[in-house]
């Protein structure tokens, strides 16, 4: 796969002409915004902490409830209930509050902006959602690979403390919390909560199994653990500032708030985007924010949330059953490019919006080398804990890379399917669904390049048979 | 209660657990609340196949061969259960397979073991498990009592896909000084880290690399050297793990199984002899939840080696001129009886082992009774100490010390220092030396060549059968069927695996003779004969029955102990 060199200056990270709606990406980028406390300090920083310690902690679980707010990591899941799960009335054991920073899908690259440039934002998220936990000691699971992202948050804690707003009886409302960064050492299955929590452990990254070890019941050493991710933390601070009611107002009904889409591969101009839920398409954000397919190509596919997401191929239709303005169900037809950015209609789409990362890839990409780039990361990837994946990340890869190679046979299409199959849905953690989803959307909605591959071989194949 | 404390009982509910209705297979059965889905199948005859789960160990759910459909009680708006026809709850099914080992029982659990998805699950597992396999049963040691091998055969399916290079990892890699590991073979179950670090507190395993290089490895600069190892090779579902100790020594479809007790300490941790041909090949433990619940030490595996030494008595003998020369049993036996009833019975003491059966030492009771009449015959047995671990090893090295108090053999050695006594002062001038050593307890040998009798009986030549009249070659633990008590008061059955080597005998047999030869009762030919006997005349074991020990095992009262 040939890799084309990006401009920085084309990298859209300026506002502009993209009609975005920024809210966590607010500062970021201007020119003179510097990630030291100071320059926080002066955009309004740590005003939304000061609101905060003065609420009930059960006030601000109930504000980002009815912020519905969901997961920004991947999964999606309502963050408000994630936090409802730890009975603080019944919880005896300290709760603990993990940043999952570990940001390593493939096509992701949100969490790094808010890292590098807006470290101070995470931070206040972070501080008051432990607080609205009743959490006294917090973990920062970054990326091992972010080693400047790991001192600009050192730097970051640092001044917090400097400035009492980490410590004990943190600006004097008897609430103490304080936050540590942990660097992972560079394995994507670290994402993984139960597996960063494990890698925070001390311990190889295995994801347990659940049950019985659900986070919120048996997190970190045993005890009730939150684990958000780092845009989810941070959109905390926004609904406390907004309030949950009319932060939900924000995007579309259960796709409230404000996304970062990461836009990678063949668009003229990739690059991070923060848009209302559901306010934007995916066409129009390919064709008119991203400046269209590259050297004027036509679009062949797209992987709309991160390299685990169901590819979606240019050129299908999606029936997609939604809940129209007066609250009835109605079932509508769209094209790829209809398909508005949001959880669920992506998610009605067959594939996910997961963690935002869209990849795209035009007519030129050969599909059996594009699955074999990922299946590679895949097989390298997996942990190995369980059977399904350790053996079939690795097997599919070897297929795949014997078809890219040349070496196809024509069973193979059919035995990836199959393989993909017998992973999906039975394995411990979700990584079996991230290996075996690829291959399986990828085989089945481009088929006949499989098979014209495979059959191409063949004959060169039998060529090379003895005659008996 | 097992001797040794398993930190999980998985397939042990306490008893006081409320029951509740699952549906296994369509049918409502009653079990236990909280017991794990594999035993709750485990109890209605059903086996779920899995590698990773252990009754004892953590659950790790790495597997995935336990992989089951579940269900669920449906429930109305009401968050009720609906109820059929016949009050039971209506199911609805997971479309999501779930793994048994960490799934628990509970009121209204549907399961399916062998539905179109269980089926599926069980198949690409294994069809996944297979594939980097290296597939060498042909001289594989597990062959034959391999759950890869079973359940490949059971639920496999019977062809291979896999059309690729397999993983290359390390072979033959010694981790230990009695434990071989081959990596290409491992399926990554983690059993054997498990059992390291939660049972044998050696926590000296873990996996290296990822995903299907994933192998397993011992920490850098270690060795597993616990005195537990080998039961990793017990509970390795594969090859993976071998012991030195019987690698490539024999097939095991060929071994005779012959469920027995270890007589290395005085836990009598309950072993099957693998055997054949009149030659012992491996012991291993036998579950038994009173006593070793699954395992046994290395030392106690080990130690029937003795039994096959160039160095065993196998002929019946009398010193001559020349040495020792070989006899017919019946003639030594009526010659050595007629020594003993020459002498005067207080010139006459017995030294005997307590790792003779129950039995044996009923025998040596009844012998003694005849011969000392009015007068007292000394008796004792050779204590030997070791140093109990705090797991299964206890601190008396004599397996059957409980049953020799019991019998009024011995008082635990303490009036060994005595014989040595007696023997100077002239006091004693014959021994009657049973399985023990004379001067390894305490008595030089030059005291032995003052002795005008000095009988012999055992196994491996020592130096007092150097200066014995008279030699006659006993059998080994694994040669005879007898009864022994533990350190808890269990009485449990050896049974005999071989024939005794040469012209040796079971001691049962030639303390029979001497008693018939002396005009004695018949008290039976053989262990089970004899048992019957001793239990009628002795209060401790007043009512048992040979077959009433059965394969675990009796406990002893209190007070009878």
């Amino acid at each position: 796969m040939v890799y084309r060199k990006v401009e920085m200056a084309e990298i859209g990270s300026a506002k502009g002409p993209t009609g975005e709606h920024r809210i966590i990406l607010r500062y970021a980028d201007e020119p003179d915004y510097t990630p030291d406390i100071d320059c926080y300090l002066r955009h309004g920083g740590y005003e939304q902490l000061r609101k905060a310690l003065s609420m009930d902690p059960a006030a601000i679980v109930a504000e980002v409830k009815a912020s519905g707010l969901r997961g920004r990591g991947g999964a999606g899941f309502p963050t408000g209930t994630k936090w409802g799960f730890i009975d603080h009335a019944k919880n005896r054991k300290p709760v603990y509050l993990l940043c999952n920073a570990d940001e390593s899908e493939p096509g992701t690259f949100k969490d790094r902006q808010i890292i590098y440039k807006d470290p101070h934002q995470l931070l206040e998220g972070m501080i008051i959602s432990s607080y609205a936990n009743h959490a006294h000691l917090a973990y920062i699971y970054i990326r091992g690979e972010m080693v400047r992202g790991a001192q600009i948050l050192e730097r970051a804690l640092a001044e917090a403390r400097a400035k009492n707003l980490l410590g004990a009886n943190i600006l004097g409302s008897g609430y103490d919390l304080d936050i540590f960064v942990f660097r992972g050492a560079g394995a994507y299955i670290c994402g993984e909560e139960t597996g960063l929590i494990e890698s925070l452990e001390g311990k190889r990254a295995y994801p347990r199994i659940k049950p019985p070890y659900f986070p919120a019941v048996l997190g970190l050493y045993l005890c009730p653990t939150i684990v958000n991710n780092v845009e989810t933390l941070c959109n905390v601070k926004h609904i406390v500032e907004m309030g949950g009611e009319a932060y939900a107002k924000i995007g579309t009904r259960n796709n409230t708030g404000t996304r970062i889409w990461c836009v990678s591969g063949d668009v003229r101009r990739p690059g991070y985007f923060e848009y209302d839920g559901g306010a934007i398409t995916l066409g129009k954000l390919l064709y008119e924010v991203c400046g269209g397919i590259r050297d004027g190509n036509r679009l062949k596919a797209v992987i709309p949330g991160g390299s685990s997401a169901k590819v979606l191929r240019a050129g299908e239709t999606y029936r997609i059953r939604r809940a129209n303005s007066e609250g009835t169900m109605e079932e509508i037809e769209m094209t790829l490019e209809d398909l508005p950015l949001d959880f669920d209609t992506i998610a009605a789409s067959g594939s996910m919006s997961g963690s935002g990362g869209i990849i795209v890839m035009d007519e030129t990409r050969d599909m059996v080398e594009c699955l074999n780039n990922l299946s590679a990361f895949y097989a390298h990837e997996s942990c190995g804990q369980c059977t399904p994946c350790r053996e079939g990340a690795l097997w599919m890869h070897k297929i795949l890379d014997r078809m890219a190679e040349g070496e196809g046979r024509p069973e193979d299409p059919q035995l990836l399917l199959d393989l993909s199959g017998q992973i999906a849905g039975r394995t411990i953690c979700a990584f079996g669904e991230a290996c075996s989803w690829p291959v399986e959307s990828f085989v089945a909605k481009f088929r006949e390049e499989f098979e014209a591959k495979a059959a191409q071989e063949r004959k060169e194949h039998e060529r090379l048979q003895p005659a008996c | 209660m097992a001797l040794i404390r398993n930190p999980f009982d998985h397939d042990l509910p306490s008893a006081d657990s409320p029951r509740v209705h699952v549906q296994l297979d369509g049918t409502w059965v009653e079990v236990p609340l909280g017991l794990n889905v594999i035993e709750v199948a485990r109890r209605f005859g059903k086996l779920i196949p899995h590698y990773c789960y252990h009754p004892k160990l953590s659950i790790a759910g790495n597997c995935r061969m336990c992989l089951f459909e579940m269900g669920t009680p449906k429930r109305g708006p009401d968050r009720k259960p609906i109820l059929d026809a016949e009050g039971r709850p209506e199911l609805q099914w997971m479309p999501r397979p779930q793994i048994a080992c960490a799934t628990t029982a509970f009121e209204g659990l549907g399961i399916r073991t062998g539905s179109p998805l269980a089926e599926s699950c069980q198949k690409g597992v294994m069809e996944f498990l297979l594939a980097n396999h290296p597939l060498d049963c042909p001289i594989c040691d597990q062959a034959g009592e391999c759950k890869l091998q079973e359940h490949a055969f059971d639920y496999g399916k019977g062809r291979s896909r896999f059309g690729e290079e397999k993983v290359k990892k390390p072979k033959r890699v010694d981790i230990g000084p009695r434990i071989l590991l081959d990596d290409e073979r491992c399926i990554l179950c983690t059993r054997c880290i498990r059992f390291a670090r939660e049972i044998a507190d050696d926590d000296c395993l873990g996996i290296t690399q990822r995903g299907g290089r994933n192998r397993l490895s011992i920490y850098p600069d270690k060795r597993f050297a616990s005195n537990y190892s080998l039961n990793t090779a017990d509970i390795c579902p594969v090859g993976a793990l071998t012991t030195k100790d019987f690698r490539f020594r024999m097939r095991v479809w060929f071994l005779k199984e012959t469920k027995s007790i270890c007589v290395d300490c005085a836990t009598g941790c309950n072993v099957t002899i693998g055997s054949r041909e009149g030659f012992v090949h491996r012991l291993t433990p036998r579950v038994n939840e009173a006593v070793n619940s699954h395992w046994m030490c290395d030392q106690g595996r080990l130690g029937f080696h003795p039994i096959h030494s160039k160095h065993r008595v196998l002929e019946p003998a009398r010193r001559g001129e020349a040495g020792l020369f070989p006899g017919e049993w019946p003639l030594v036996l009526g010659q050595v009886a007629e020594s003993l009833r020459k002498l005067e019975p207080p010139s006459l003491a017995l030294l005997v082992s307590a790792r003779l059966t129950n039995e044996e030492l009923f025998l040596v009771q009844r012998l003694r009774d005849l011969l000392q009449g009015e007068s007292e015959i000394f008796t004792e047995v050779v204590p030997r100490k070791g140093e109990a671990d705090g797991l299964l090893r206890s601190d008396d090295l004599n397996p059957n010390s409980r049953g020799s108090r019991i019998l009024g053999i011995g008082a635990g050695g303490e009036k060994l220092p005595e014989l040595r006594k007696r023997i100077e002062e002239g006091k004693v001038r014959a021994l009657f030396c049973l399985h023990e050593d004379a001067v390894s307890a305490g008595v030089p040998e030059e005291l032995l060549e003052r002795l005008s009798l000095l009988v012999w009986q055992g196994i491996l030549a020592d130096k007092t059968s150097e200066k014995a009249h008279w030699v006659l070659p006993g059998a080994s633990f694994a040669e005879k069927s007898g009864s022994m008590v533990n350190r808890a008061g269990q009485v449990q059955r050896l049974h005999q695996a071989i024939p005794a080597p040469g012209r040796a005998k079971e001691d049962v047999w030639i303390l029979r003779g001497l008693i018939l030869a002396l005009g004695g009762e018949d008290l039976g030919q053989s262990g089970p004969e004899v048992f019957s006997k001793m239990a009628a005349t002795t209060p401790a074991f007043q009512g048992l029955t040979w077959p009433g020990l059965g394969d675990q095992g009796v406990s002893l009262p209190a007070e009878a102990r």
